[in-house]
C-alpha cells in the first residue's frame, strides 16, 4: 500500500516541473535577449553610476516599504484579533481592502489631491499603503490559529505583556510575517504604477522609461535582469529567516480562544488611529475618483461596452486564476508533503519571476507566443499562461500554507484502505485543501484584474477588460468616462479580499470569554 | 461560523468553471492571427487612443465594408510588441503617435514601402524619404502657459530661454514623452550635439517640474501650479473636451515659439503597412481613407490635431498649420535616437 503512495510522487514532480517551467519563461526570454545584447551593451548598460543610484533607490524603497508594511500589518493585526477594540470587524475588513485598488489609480489620486506630493517617500507612503494587506492577510491567519497556551505560560512566568509580545507571540507569527514581507518586498520590486504617477526612480520605472526612451527594448531587459538578481536577494533573505523559524510550526489539536487584551484607556485612541489609516488607504482614492467623476463632462460610450467590460475582466481573470491554480497545486503540494531540497528549490524557483514588471513578464509571453505557441498566440489562453507566470508564487503559497495545516494522516489512511493515488488525491487531499485554495485563488484573481501591462500585450485583439478601459480613457484625459470602470474595478476587487478575511477568521465573532 | 469559509471557495469554483467554458467559447470568435488575404478583414495596432481612433473606424467599416481589428496600447509598448513579434506579427498596419515609434519599426525593416498615389498625397516634410511610412495628422510643440504667473509679454521668444534663472522651478517638462524625445533630436540636428546638451543641461539646473505625461503638465499650468510647460498643442482641445467648454474658455493659453525656434517643431502621428499586408488592397484602403477628406476633417475637430492633406481646414483656436513659424527639420532625421536617448539620460532628467 505504501508504494501506491509513493508512486504519486513522480507525477507531482513532473507536474511542479512543468510548472515551474511556466514561472521561469521570462527568466529564459530574458536570457535570451541579454545574450544576445552581446556583453559590450550589457557592460555599457550596467557598470554606470545609474545603476548604482537605481539599485540604491529600488532597495531602499523596498526596504522601508515592507517595513512599514510590517510594522502596519502586525499592528492591526494583533489589536483586530486579539484586542478587545470596538468594531473590529470592520477594522478587519478595512484593513483588507486596499488590496482592491491598482497602485497606478492609488498614485494618479494621491499625485492629482496633493500639490507636490511626489518623489521617493510619496512613492513609499502610497505603497504602504496599498500593500500592507499582503502582510496583514497571513499575520492575522496566524494570530487566529496560534496556541494561547505559549503566551499564557509567558505571563504566568511573570514577565510582562510587552516581553510576551515580542518573545512569544512574535516568535509564534514569524513564518507568516516572513511570508507576508516577502510577498510585498517581492510586490514593490515589480510596482510600476505608484512609482511611475509619483516618480520615485526605481530598476522598475527605469525599465518602462527605456521602452518609452526610443523603444530600447535591450537598455530595458538588462535593467530586468537586474531586478532579478535584486529578486534573489529577497529570496535568500527570506529563506533565511524562514529556518530559524520553523520551529514554530502552529500546535493543532485542542484549539482555545486566545485572551483578548484590554486596551483601556487606549481603546478610543487605538480606533482612531486605525480610522485615520483606513481613510489615508481607502479615503484619499475614493474621494479623488468621485471628484474627477462629478467635475468631467466626458463619459463611457455606453453602459454596455461597460458591462462588456466586466464581463471579459471576470472570464480572463477566472481562466486566469484556474490556471495558475492549477499549477501551484502540484508545488505547494510537493512542499508540504514531500519536504527536502528539490521542493524548496521549485518552490523557491516560482518567486523570481513574481519581482519583474508586467510589461517584460507580457513581451517574454509575446517571443514565446510567436515562436513557440502560435495557434495560441493573442487569445485568452495565452493571457492566462501570462497570468499564471506573473502570479503562480501567490497560488503557491496559500497551497503550501493549506496542505501544512492538513494532516497528511487521512491521506495515508485513505491510501492503506486500498484507494488509488489519485482517488485521494480527489476524495481527501483537495477536499482538505479547498478552503487554503480557495484563499489563494481569491489572492490570484485579485491580482488578474487589476493587471494592466501584461493584459494590454497578450489580450485578444479587440477585448476590453476594465483594466484596460480606465487605461484607455485616462490617457486621453477623459477621467469622467474612466470613473465607472475605476469604480466597478474596485467594487469588483473588494469580493476575493473579503473572502480572504473570512478565510483567516478574522471575522469571526468576538469570542466572549465571560461567559466560558 | 465554519460555514461561511466553505461555501465561498465552493461558489467561487462554480464561477470559475463556467467561466472556463465561457473562456473556451469566446476563444473560437476571437482574433487568432489573420491571414492577409482580401479576407475584407484587417488588423490594426493602433498606438493612438481607441477613444479617438474607434469613431474614425467605425465610418470607415460603413463605408468601405472592411472589418477592422485594432489592438490598442501606448505606441511605445506597441512599437516593443511589433518589434518582438517581427515577421510574424498579425498586424497589418501600424498607426503610431508619433514618428519615432515608425522609425523604429521600420529600422528593423518590418514595413513595405507605401505606394507613390498614397505617399504623394502629403507634403514630403510629413512622410519618410523611404516611403515605408506616411504622417496622417501633425501636432505643434508649444509652451503651454499660465496668463495669471507668466503674462503674455513676458514669455521666451526661443525655448532656449528656459534655462534662464527666471523660470527655475516653473516649467514643466516630461522627458519620457516621445514628443520631448523627437523635440530633443531637433535640437541637436538643428544646433548640433553641444547645444543640445548645454540646453538640457541648463534645464536640469533651473529644477523642471516634471511629469510622466503631457497631461499632468497641462492640467497644472492651468490650475496654476506650475507656470509654463512644453506639451504638444493638441492637449489643449482634450482637456478642454473633458471639461465641456471649449479650448479658449481654459485658463492655459498656448504659446507658440516664432521665429523657426526648435521649440515649435512640428511632428507628426503617422502609419505604416507591415511588409505581409504590402499588396493587401483592404490595408491600403484604410491607409487612403486616413488621408482623405473625412477623416482629415475629424482629426482637426475632434483631436484638434492639424491635417496634412491640402484643402481640409485646420483645428478651431489656433494659428494654421501655414502660419507656424517651425523649425526648417526634416522628420527623417529624427528616427535616430540613440544619442538623444544618452543626451536625456546623461542629463538626469530621467533615471
Amino acid at each position: 500500500m505504501r508504494k501506491r503512495a509513493i508512486r504519486l510522487r513522480p507525477v507531482m514532480l513532473t507536474m511542479a516541473v512543468l510548472a515551474v517551467a511556466v514561472a521561469l519563461l521570462p527568466v529564459g526570454y530574458l536570457a535570451i535577449r541579454t545574450a544576445e545584447a552581446g556583453w559590450d551593451k550589457i557592460a555599457a548598460e550596467l557598470f554606470t553610476v545609474r545603476i548604482v543610484r537605481l539599485a540604491v533607490t529600488t532597495v531602499s524603497l523596498t526596504a522601508v516599504v515592507t517595513a512599514g508594511c510590517l510594522v502596519l500589518a502586525v499592528g492591526s493585526a494583533f489589536l483586530v484579533v486579539r484586542s478587545d477594540l470596538p468594531a473590529r470587524r470592520l477594522f478587519a475588513v478595512l484593513a483588507v481592502l486596499p488590496l482592491a485598488i491598482p497602485t497606478y489609480v492609488a498614485g494618479f489620486a494621491w499625485r492629482s489631491t496633493f500639490d507636490g506630493f511626489e518623489g521617493f517617500w510619496a512613492a513609499a507612503l502610497v505603497l504602504v499603503l496599498c500593500s500592507y494587506p499582503y502582510a496583514f492577510l497571513p499575520v492575522a491567519a496566524a494570530l487566529v490559529n496560534a496556541d494561547p497556551a505559549q503566551e499564557e505560560v509567558s505571563l504566568a512566568l511573570g514577565r510582562t505583556p510587552w516581553q510576551t509580545f515580542t518573545g512569544v507571540t512574535l516568535g509564534q507569527i514569524r513564518p507568516a510575517i516572513a511570508g507576508g514581507g516577502l510577498l510585498v518586498a517581492l510586490y514593490v520590486l515589480s510596482d510600476f504604477g505608484a512609482v511611475s504617477t509619483l516618480r520615485a526612480d526605481t530598476f522598475t520605472r527605469a525599465v518602462f522609461v527605456a521602452f518609452d526612451l526610443g523603444f530600447d527594448r535591450t537598455g530595458a531587459l538588462v535593467l530586468s535582469t537586474a531586478l532579478l538578481l535584486l529578486a534573489l536577494v529577497v529570496l535568500v533573505a527570506e529563506n533565511a529567516t524562514r529556518t530559524v523559524g520553523a520551529r514554530h510550526a502552529s500546535l493543532r489539536g485542542s484549539r482555545r480562544p486566545p485572551t483578548l487584551i484590554g486596551l483601556g484607556r487606549a481603546r478610543w485612541p487605538v480606533a482612531v488611529l486605525l480610522t485615520a489609516t483606513a481613510c489615508l488607504s481607502l479615503g484619499v482614492t475614493a474621494v479623488s475618483l468621485v471628484r474627477r467623476f462629478a467635475e468631467g463632462v466626458s463619459r463611457p460610450r455606453g453602459w454596455a461596452e461597460v458591462a462588456e467590460a466586466l464581463g471579459n475582466s471576470v472570464v480572463l481573470s477566472a481562466a486566469g486564476t484556474v490556471l495558475t491554480m492549477g499549477l501551484a497545486l502540484p508545488i505547494g503540494l510537493l512542499v508540504a508533503r514531500g519536504p527536502g531540497r528539490t521542493a524548496r528549490l521549485l518552490d523557491r524557483l516560482t518567486y523570481i519571476s513574481h519581482a519583474l514588471p508586467g510589461l517584460v513578464v507580457g513581451l517574454s509571453l509575446v517571443f514565446f507566443g510567436i515562436n513557440v505557441a502560435y495557434p495560441i498566440y493573442q487569445t485568452p489562453w495565452l493571457l492566462a499562461l501570462g497570468y499564471a507566470a506573473l502570479f503562480l508564487p501567490l497560488g503557491v503559497a496559500a497551497t503550501a500554507a493549506a496542505a501544512a495545516q492538513s494532516p497528511p494522516v487521512l491521506e495515508q489512511v485513505a491510501a492503506s484502505l486500498g484507494r488509488s493515488p489519485l482517488t485521494v488525491l480527489r476524495t481527501v487531499t483537495i477536499p482538505l485543501l479547498a478552503p487554503g485554495l480557495g484563499a489563494g485563488a481569491a489572492l490570484v484573481f485579485l491580482a488578474c484584474m487589476k493587471e494592466l501591462p501584461a493584459t494590454l500585450l497578450l489580450r485578444p485583439t479587440g477585448t476590453d477588460t476594465l483594466a484596460t478601459s480606465l487605461w484607455r480613457s485616462t490617457s486621453v484625459a477623459a477621467y469622467a468616462a474612466a470613473a465607472p470602470y475605476a469604480g466597478l474595478l474596485v467594487a469588483l476587487s473588494t469580493i476575493p479580499p473579503l473572502v480572504l478575511a473570512a478565510r483567516a477568521g478574522v471575522l469571526q465573532k468576538p469570542r466572549k470569554r465571560n461567559r466560558s | 461560523m465554519p460555514h461561511a469559509p466553505r461555501t465561498l471557495p465552493a461558489l467561487l469554483a462554480g464561477v470559475l468553471l463556467l467561466s472556463l467554458a465561457a473562456c473556451g467559447g469566446e476563444q473560437s470568435t476571437s482574433t487568432a492571427p489573420s491571414s492577409a488575404a482580401a479576407t475584407k478583414k484587417i488588423t490594426v495596432y493602433s498606438g493612438r487612443s481607441e477613444e479617438l481612433v474607434k469613431p474614425l473606424l467605425d465610418k470607415f467599416t460603413q463605408a468601405s465594408g472592411i472589418t477592422v481589428d485594432v489592438r490598442y496600447a501606448a505606441t511605445a509598448a506597441m512599437a516593443a510588441q511589433l518589434l518582438e513579434e517581427g515577421e510574424r506579427s498579425p498586424a497589418d498596419v501600424f498607426f503610431a503617435q508619433d514618428a519615432g515609434a515608425l522609425g523604429a519599426v521600420a529600422k528593423k525593416g518590418l514595413f513595405a514601402p507605401l505606394p507613390a498615389d498614397v505617399t504623394s498625397r502629403v507634403p514630403e516634410t510629413y512622410r519618410a524619404r523611404s516611403g515605408e511610412w506616411v504622417g496622417v495628422t501633425a501636432r505643434a510643440r508649444v509652451l503651454v502657459y499660465n496668463p495669471g504667473k507668466a503674462p503674455e509679454q513676458e514669455l521666451p521668444a526661443s525655448v532656449f530661454e528656459l534655462t534662464d534663472p527666471k523660470w527655475k522651478g516653473k516649467v514643466g517638462v516630461a522627458p519620457t514623452n516621445a514628443s520631448f524625445q523627437a523635440f530633443v533630436t531637433a535640437l541637436r540636428v538643428q544646433h548640433g550635439e553641444d547645444r543640445a546638451k548645454e540646453f538640457l543641461a541648463g534645464l536640469q539646473a533651473n529644477e523642471p517640474q516634471i511629469r510622466d505625461g503631457n497631461g499632468p503638465i497641462l492640467e497644472e499650468v492651468d490650475a496654476g501650479t506650475i507656470t509654463v510647460g512644453l506639451i504638444n498643442h493638441y492637449y489643449l482641445g482634450e482637456l478642454a473636451k473633458e471639461r465641456g467648454v471649449t479650448p479658449d474658455q481654459l485658463t492655459a493659453k498656448l504659446h507658440f515659439f516664432p521665429g523657426g525656434d526648435t521649440g515649435a517643431l512640428v511632428n507628426v502621428a503617422g502609419v505604416g503597412l507591415l511588409k505581409k499586408a504590402a499588396a493587401n488592397a483592404d490595408a491600403k484602403a484604410f491607409v487612403d481613407y486616413l488621408l482623405g477628406a473625412e477623416a482629415q476633417a475629424y482629426f482637426a475637430e475632434q483631436t484638434f490635431e492639424y491635417p496634412v492633406v491640402a484643402g481640409v481646414t485646420g483645428p478651431a483656436g489656433v494659428p494654421a498649420l501655414g502660419e507656424l513659424q517651425a523649425p526648417d527639420v526634416d522628420l527623417n532625421d529624427l528616427d535616430e535616437l540613440e544619442t538623444t536617448i544618452t543626451l536625456i539620460k546623461d542629463s538626469g532628467l530621467v533615471p
